[in-house]
């Protein structure tokens, strides 16, 4: 009556190696991915008649607000565009990261019924939130370029660059760094709950050193070196740097910068990755 | 050579008392400061067994030590204790929602589980469009749901609103679709958790008959976890007891009801006053309760009919100045199942003064044959009801089959009350 371990399908543990995924698994599960997604998205027309439409409001106004402030009372100069369309255009960009940052940093405290009750991938969840998220993206880019057309109507000189083929790989790059991140903080609010009020201004005060109401080039002229050398390295003024030059041709583009992005999004999402997968079989526990 | 599909081996589970929160910074640091040194975590060994009568000593307290059992292809094993016996943790960790702290779960085949039904369901969408995301949380594929999706409908009896959203559903429709779901799972191994407890009878029905199809005609690998006795009887092959997370008894699953009865019958009840799973606010104390027959002597056994006599002893801590209590005694047969009950205010009588017992007495005992315990409560019947003292399994007595319609045959032993009653006949009148 012996058996052999070969011969079993999987066991359950304690023991726990540093990069255990199963992704096998999760791709047996990827009709659950899109499910969620799906629910994601039905629900959110279900619930509000104006829901859509607060997708509207949220960027064109905080553009607003950014261009009276930061353009009109800070004098911050963004060349022959339009600041209202460079605000715009930053804020697009910046609202699909802090929508994937803050949907998944809530991942285990938000679903703990579910997870206390029922075995999947938990990987799914904040996959999911990231992958639903695009739905929102896509609304406030198609307003941007309305915005944009509008613009070049009018006689303003905006066009697309070359560099435009890389938007898919910007995307991904945003998905991979909002879930990276995301799934850290989670994995790390199952136990300090402190995190949770962090995540709420931290991103907030992120935004204003990720170069999204204003260009790097102006922060290299008037922040302190540090300061500017910072912003500079922090991968997210990148990726804000890296949507304006693709849709507005302005700013600044290596591909030194391009691949020490894409290389630091990669680490956080792994890393968050690993974070979130030690947690996942002990949260519900702790949480 | 049986096929073992399932193999628990040394399986602990360690849980934190109190509030976590407080030094858990500390004590993580502690542990990590251990684990660099390459030294076993120092939380492990301090933990208590689960008895959850006793205050523990330590924060630390293990729901499940050393537990240890095979399950071989096709059966299905019944696990069975007292509330808090760890039950739930042992289904927790094996669906994977929670890991063991030590030991190891060893499975060759797909394990899906059934805590909870419902899981995920979401009010605003349809019961079709739940039917999907339920099944793809459950571990079905998206053409797997579809191909079933039409039993599914048919089991619940929900055809009629299923593209109607969730949150318009009964608690029973929504209880009921949510049953056919994981009905129609096809993992190897099913674990189940007193699910059968929802729905109305009829429904009850339908899902006992689905998990004994899921077990026998499919040779499906079935967990059962539950407090009703007869259902365990009825599906199990094999049972398992827990006790204070450990697991005292394994074997048929009718040998183990039977050791979990004999086990709560080994209650002392010689003198109830060592006892201290009782509740109530303990003025009046239940010491001793025994069973008489016609004669006023104590016994154990009676047959079906005879005339009995309960006759419950108690002590008073302090004088007690509560007028109207009421007395209750509550006859269970083994299987846990309330068969009858006395409570002295709806017969008419309540206590003002009361020497050292109370009788109760029944002209003619109406059981057939089995074995029967009885519980007892005294409480006052003031407008709130409060409870002094109740306790549970205070006397174990045993009932053989009478001939009770005097036809020289005996009653059958179901372990139900016998009720007078008399067939009418036109032709023989």
């Amino acid at each position: 009556m012996k058996t052999t371990n070969d011969d079993l399908l999987y066991s359950i543990s304690a023991e726990q190696k540093l990069i255990d995924f199963n992704f096998k698994e999760i791709w047996r599960y990827k009709d659950l991915l899109f499910l969620f997604v799906k629910r994601d998205i039905v629900t959110l027309y279900k619930q509000t008649i104006l829901g859509p439409l607060w997708y509207l409001i949220q960027p064109l106004f905080t553009s607003l607000i950014f261009t009276l402030i930061f353009n009109n009372l800070g004098q911050i100069q963004t060349g022959s565009i339009p600041p209202f369309l460079f605000n715009l255009a930053g804020i697009t960009a910046w609202n699909y990261f802090k929508e994937c940052l803050t949907g998944t940093s809530n991942t285990f405290t938000k679903n703990q019924a579910i997870f206390g009750k029922v075995y999947f991938p938990r990987v799914i969840m904040p996959m999911s939130v990231t992958i639903s998220n695009l739905l929102k993206f896509s609304i406030q880019l198609a307003i941007f370029f309305g915005f944009f057309l509008f613009y070049w109507w009018q006689g303003s000189t905006v066009a697309l660059s070359g560099l435009v083929f890389l938007f898919p790989l910007y995307v991904l790059l945003m998905a991979l760094l909002g879930l990276g991140l995301g799934m850290l903080i989670s994995a790390m609010t199952t136990k300090y709950r402190d995190l949770t009020i962090l995540v709420g201004f931290g991103v907030q005060l992120l935004m204003y050193v990720s170069a999204v109401p204003y260009p790097l080039s102006e922060a290299r002229l008037k922040f302190p070196p540090l300061v500017a050398r910072l912003v500079e390295l922090n991968p997210l003024t990148q990726i804000t740097e890296g949507f304006r030059k693709m849709l507005l041709d302005t700013g600044s583009f290596t591909w030194t910068n391009f691949g020490y992005t894409a290389m630091i999004s990669v680490i956080i999402f792994l890393l968050g990755l690993v974070v979130f997968n030690r947690t996942e079989k002990q949260f519900i526990d702790t949480v | 050579m049986a096929d073992i599909i399932l193999k628990c081996e040394n399986l602990s589970k360690q849980y934190r008392l109190g509030t976590v929160g407080t030094g858990t910074l500390s004590h993580d640091i502690n542990r990590w400061w251990y684990k660099v040194r390459g030294k076993k975590d120092p939380y492990l060994k301090i933990g208590d067994t689960n008895d959850q009568r006793k205050a523990s000593e330590s924060n630390y307290v293990w729901a499940l030590k050393d537990i240890n059992f095979e399950v071989q292809n096709g059966e299905v094993l019944g696990v069975i204790g007292k509330n808090g016996a760890g039950k739930s943790t042992l289904l927790k960790i094996l669906s994977r929602v929670t890991s063991p702290t030590t030991g190891v779960i060893r499975t060759k085949g797909r394990i899906a589980s059934l805590l909870e039904v419902g899981t995920g369901f979401h009010p605003e969408m349809t019961g079709r469009e739940n039917i999907f995301l339920n099944g793809a949380i459950l571990g079905m594929t998206k053409t797997e749901i579809k191909s079933k999706l039409e039993e599914i409908i048919e089991f619940s009896g929900c055809q009629k609103y299923i593209d109607t959203p969730v949150k318009r559903y009964s608690s029973g429709m929504r209880v009921r679709l949510a049953f056919a779901v994981a009905a129609f799972l096809e993992p190897d191994i099913l674990v189940v958790d007193e699910v059968l407890a929802v729905g109305d009878v009829e429904f009850q029905k339908k899902a006992i008959g689905k998990m004994q199809d899921i077990s026998s005609s499919d040779g499906r690998t079935v967990l059962f976890v539950s407090h009703n006795m007869a259902a365990v009887k009825n599906l199990c092959t094999r049972g398992i007891v827990l006790e204070s997370g450990e697991s005292i008894f394994e074997g048929s699953s009718e040998e183990a009801v039977n050791f979990y009865i004999n086990r709560q019958s080994s209650l002392n009840t010689d003198n109830l006053l060592e006892r201290t799973d009782r509740k109530g606010t303990g003025e009046i104390r239940f010491s001793k309760v025994e069973l008489l027959n016609r004669q006023g002597n104590a016994v154990s056994e009676l047959i079906s009919g005879d005339y009995a006599k309960f006759r419950l002893h108690m002590v008073f801590n302090e004088k007690v100045n509560h007028k109207d209590l009421v007395f209750g005694l509550v006859i269970y047969d083994n299987n846990e199942n309330k068969i009858a009950d006395f409570y002295s205010d709806e017969m008419g009588i309540t206590f003002h003064s009361i020497d050292s017992y109370v009788d109760l007495e029944l002209p003619k005992l109406m059981l057939r044959g089995g074995s029967y315990y009885v519980v007892v409560v005294v409480q006052t019947a003031i407008r709130v009801v409060k409870q002094i003292d109740l306790l549970h399994h205070v006397l174990n007595f045993n009932v053989f089959s009478g001939d009770y319609w005097n036809v020289n045959r005996a009653n059958r032993a179901t372990n139900v009350a016998l009720i007078d009653a008399k067939y009418l006949n036109q032709n023989t009148l």
